[in-house]
């Protein structure tokens, strides 16, 4: 065991609005994600509410789209993002034998600018006019000659993000590149370092690329510029261009980090060593240098000539490859493993059959002819919610449950773990599948109201959302109840857990870890 | 809606037929249509084809995973293997599925390529111009156009508490005035946008293109089958994207022909009443329906408007009941300030001007008494 006794952490509000811990603020970023996850929540509900039969009941048209507009945002910048700053945050350190982040005042800062970010973004929903109401891929013109007053404020949201997204990243690479304990070479490195570590290089490089294309909007809407808008010589589609060029490789973003917890999480349970390490760390590298020339997959309806449209087809579907191979390790991993099952592998087990359904549409949405049917339907609703609730949250919450008893000492409880685990499984797909078949029937994505032919489907998708959006208020129990007691968690918390977190630090991690740097084999 | 219990047993249903059969499930769609055209039909091959690809691998991914969750459990005395690395297997599965995308791309680039040829031997072409929240349809090789707005007995059921209102009107996919096309003939559709971006798409015929301001996109189809085929609007353009939908009746050549004569005749008529001096009665009449159809998706069927939303309300409102100059200049040139308000000038005769300008002011309690000729219209617009 390491030899840091002394725990002065400092108290009341000055700990944490001035913290430079790494655990604190690894903290901080996951309850802020918590706080954004029942937000945006909330919006899904008025959504499904709303879809759950034709007609318009329960808000207007506008109001609708101002909800799938904020709901797409919070839920990528407010908590899938800030959830994984979270963990790196309070692993990266733990994992590479490190004292702290290298440049904890930006952390810090990092961390503090987001509460006003989504401050910003979600005051417009209380000014006069519209709040934001074109899509969180806010498309010009919509966005900008016919957007409302208060998307001025989004884009200052937006920047904010930006600023602090980029700060996030330049603080986990100059850490993981300095900061190793001695041994640790880099293909020693746990894979949840490694993904985090191309994560943070793709969000350096496609960030910038976003506040560009909100500062033209700015500019576009304020002071006379024609970047976006055709009848002052400028180009709607360029907008997307450059949007996608960062929106794609943010897919990634979202997706490269939760690829790391399951692959710390499935040797763990299976007690085996994780299967084709070197392989999952360059397929992960081949993902996000591919993420780079697949954007216009999003724009095949947009009229690109011919040999474009070809390219991007045949880029996206190669990205398949090395996705493959991360699930065939996996299923490597857990054959001929000692498996058992408690939460964290169960949603690690859903995460790797869902996420894969999830890779099957987008297969299938790369054949270029047939996307023009599939896109802005529900087929891609369906789609991007498998990636990112069944594959990016569900590894969120494996992650919090396999870590939750080294953060706090206490085991979770077991019994309403699994109870968690079921039920959200359950409903999800309840909630997302049907929306398969009604993208392939025919029903266009953002409409609040649609056709008598699609209302059964809508109704199963409404009645799922709303038992997996209750649901999880007893993760938020859970969570509670485990912070504050429970069975003492032993060192090593899992019976096949590696790594220094499990092997080197007692449970609770003690503030500060690895003042002395630990011996790597 | 039936109470709870019923909507219980309708999900329970729902769920277990996806798993069970498909087919029972009769009344709603579960797959792509396999359309009605030569190349909605190889869309929907490509569709098929990838579908099984995936379900296949997955069949197979997933079986090894549940064979391990059965077979290899702790509980059940599994002891875990030592292997974590095999070069021949990391070579098979990144060379396998490498080789089954080639067999996908080479199938999928000729269908694109045969969707993508130059359509200039077509018969007949339409410019498709999409405005917030309409469709414009322009014979351009017959000299008239005319717009394509959601049906008003769809209007009419929107906020209706009774779901009864909602049923054989194909509710949300009805308009006005259908696009109309031959059948068996090349058709080519010209589309671009006078506002925000919206899209074209029709299931049946796999046609979904971008119509975008600025930019003129093409797209082709040739219908063998006579009938009515129907769409919506694929892009988000604003608070009624989803209220734009799109119907094509397609005709024989004959009746084509006879409709493309009858709309020549209307489009005559309408250039007559340009030039004519209206009753009141007539231009209110005319106004309302023009209102409707236009102006009250912004400004509301009782002139109310939706000020939060920021469109105002006509009823009393100071350019309504004011001079009449400020009147047609909004209505002709747009807003300065706000693009949403557009230039109607150039969407609408002198007469339907002077029709719903004369109604805006005069409905709703407004009683100005002015009564707006065409001929006004002709002198405001510069
Ligand atoms: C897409 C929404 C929209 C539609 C459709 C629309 N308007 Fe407007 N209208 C507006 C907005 C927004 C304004 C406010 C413009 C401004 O502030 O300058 C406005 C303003 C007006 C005004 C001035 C009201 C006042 O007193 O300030 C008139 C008159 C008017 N519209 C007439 C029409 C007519 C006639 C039509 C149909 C042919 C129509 N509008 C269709 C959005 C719309
Ligand atoms: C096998 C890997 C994948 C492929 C081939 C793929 C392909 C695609 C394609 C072609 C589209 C555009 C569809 C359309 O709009 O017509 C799309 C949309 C989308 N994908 Fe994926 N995808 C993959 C994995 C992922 C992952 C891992 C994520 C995120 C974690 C993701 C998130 C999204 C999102 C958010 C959208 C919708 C964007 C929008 O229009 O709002 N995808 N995907
Ligand atoms: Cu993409
Ligand atoms: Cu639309």
């Amino acid at each position: 065991m390491s030899d840091d006794h002394h725990d002065h952490k400092p108290t009341g509000l000055g700990r944490w609005l001035f913290s430079t811990n790494h655990k604190d603020i690894g903290t901080m970023y996951l309850w802020f994600s918590f706080i954004m996850l029942f937000i945006g929540g909330g919006m899904a509900m008025i959504i499904r509410a709303e879809l759950y039969q034709p007609g318009m009941q329960l808000v207007d048209p506008d109001f609708f789209n101002q909800m799938t507009t904020l709901h797409g945002l919070i839920m990528v910048f407010g908590v899938i993002m800030p959830a994984f700053v979270g963990f790196a945050n309070w692993l990266v350190p733990m994992m590479i034998g490190a004292p702290d982040m290298a440049l904890p005042r930006m952390n810090n800062m990092s961390f503090w600018i987001l509460p006003f970010a989504f401050g910003t973004l979600l005051s417009t929903l209380f000014m006069e006019g519209s709040a934001p109401n074109f899509g969180w891929t806010f498309y010009a013109p919509l966005s900008t000659t016919y957007g409302p007053a208060s998307t001025d404020y989004f884009i200052f949201g937006v920047h904010l993000m930006g600023i602090s997204s980029i700060m996030g990243s330049i603080n986990v690479i100059v850490t993981i590149l300095n900061m190793r304990a001695p041994g640790m070479t880099l293909m020693k490195m746990p894979i949840f370092v490694w993904t985090w570590l191309i994560t943070a290089f793709l969000l350096i490089a496609v960030m910038p690329v976003l506040a560009g294309v909100v500062t033209m909007m700015l500019t576009d809407r304020n002071f006379g510029t024609s970047f976006f808008e055709a009848a002052g010589g400028g180009d709607p589609v360029m907008f997307q261009h450059v949007f996608w060029f960062f929106g794609h490789p943010e897919v990634y973003i979202m997706i490269l980090p939760s690829f790391g917890i399951i692959s710390q999480i499935i040797p763990t349970f299976a007690r085996k060593k994780l299967f084709g390490y070197s392989s999952m760390v360059y397929a992960t590298a081949s993902i996000a240098i591919l993420s780079f020339i697949v954007w216009a997959h999003h724009m095949y309806t947009v009229g690109m000539p011919l040999a474009g449209e070809l390219f991007f087809m045949l880029a996206t579907m190669l990205i398949a490859v090395p996705t493959g191979v991360k699930v065939f390790n996996w299923t490597a991993t857990m054959w001929k493993g000692s498996l058992t099952f408690e939460t964290p592998m169960l949603f690690s087990v859903a995460f790797i059959i869902l996420f894969t359904i999830g890779g099957f549409s987008g297969l299938m949405m790369s054949i270029t002819p047939v996307d023009f049917q599939y896109h802005d339907t529900y087929f891609i609703v369906a789609h991007f919610h498998y990636v990112l609730v069944t594959g990016a949250l569900f590894a969120i919450f494996a992650g919090a449950y396999y870590w939750l008893p080294k953060w706090t000492g206490n085991m979770y409880d077991e019994t309403l773990g699994k109870v968690h685990f079921w039920i959200s499984l359950v409903s999800v797909n309840v909630l997302f599948f049907p929306m398969h078949f009604l993208g392939l029937a025919g029903m266009p994505r953002r409409i609040p109201d649609y056709a008598l032919q699609f209302t059964d489907f809508n109704q199963m998708a409404s009645i799922g959302a709303f038992v997996f959006g209750g649901i999880q208020l007893l993760f938020l129990y859970i969570v509670i109840k485990c912070i504050r007691g429970g069975e003492k968690a032993t060192d090593q918390v899992w019976e096949g857990a590696e790594g220094l977190e499990f092997e080197q630090l007692p449970s609770p991690a003690p503030f500060h870890s690895f003042t002395q740097a630990p011996e790597v084999k | 809606m039936g109470d709870g219990m019923s909507v219980l047993l309708r999900t329970i249903k729902a769920i277990s037929l996806m798993f069970v059969s498909t087919e029972l499930f009769a009344a709603a769609q579960m797959d792509l249509t396999p359309g009605v055209t030569a190349i909605s039909q190889e869309v929907y091959e490509l569709h098929t084809l990838i579908l099984w690809i995936c379900v296949i691998i997955g069949a197979g991914v997933f079986g090894v995973i549940f064979i391990s969750i059965f077979k290899h459990r702790k509980s059940k005395g599994a002891v875990a293997a030592n292997f974590h690395d095999n070069m021949t297997v990391e070579v098979l599965w990144t060379v396998i599925p490498f080789l089954i995308l080639i067999g996908m791309a080479i199938p999928a680039a000729k269908t694109l390529i045969k969707m993508e040829s130059p359509a200039d031997d077509a018969e007949v072409t339409i410019k498709i111009t999409g405005y917030q929240w309409k469709w414009n349809y322009d014979y351009m090789h017959e000299g008239f156009n005319y717009f394509s707005n959601l049906a008003q007995s769809s209007k009419d059921a929107v906020n209706s508490d009774n779901p009864k209102d909602r049923e054989g009107i194909n509710y949300l996919l009805d308009v006005d005035n259908r696009m109309v096309i031959p059948a068996n003939k090349k058709v080519r559709f010209l589309m671009t946008s006078n506002d925000v971006i919206h899209s074209w798409w029709v299931p049946d015929f796999a046609v979904k293109k971008d119509a975008i301001p600025g930019y003129i996109n093409e797209a082709w189809t040739i219908v063998p089958k006579e009938g009515v085929y129907r769409g919506q609007c694929a892009e988000l353009c604003g608070k009624d994207h989803g209220f734009m939908p799109i119907v094509v009746e397609v005709k024989s050549e004959a009746d084509y022909a006879a409709w493309v004569a009858e709309k020549k005749g209307v489009a005559a008529a309408a250039a007559a009443g340009d030039s004519k001096t209206w009753t009141m009665d007539e231009l209110m009449a005319k106004g309302k329906d023009i209102y409707n159809a236009s102006c009250a998706a912004c400004h509301m069927a009782e002139g109310q408007g939706i000020p939060a939303a920021g469109f105002p309300a006509l009823k009393a409102s100071a350019i309504a009941t004011g001079p009449v100059a400020a009147h047609l200049d909004i209505v002709i040139n747009g807003s300065k300030v706000n693009p949403a308000m557009a230039a109607y000038g150039a969407q609408m005769s002198d007469a339907d001007l002077a029709a719903v300008i004369t109604y805006e002011r005069n409905a709703w309690g407004n009683n100005t008494g002015d009564a707006v000729q065409p001929a006004d219209v002709k002198a405001a617009r510069k």
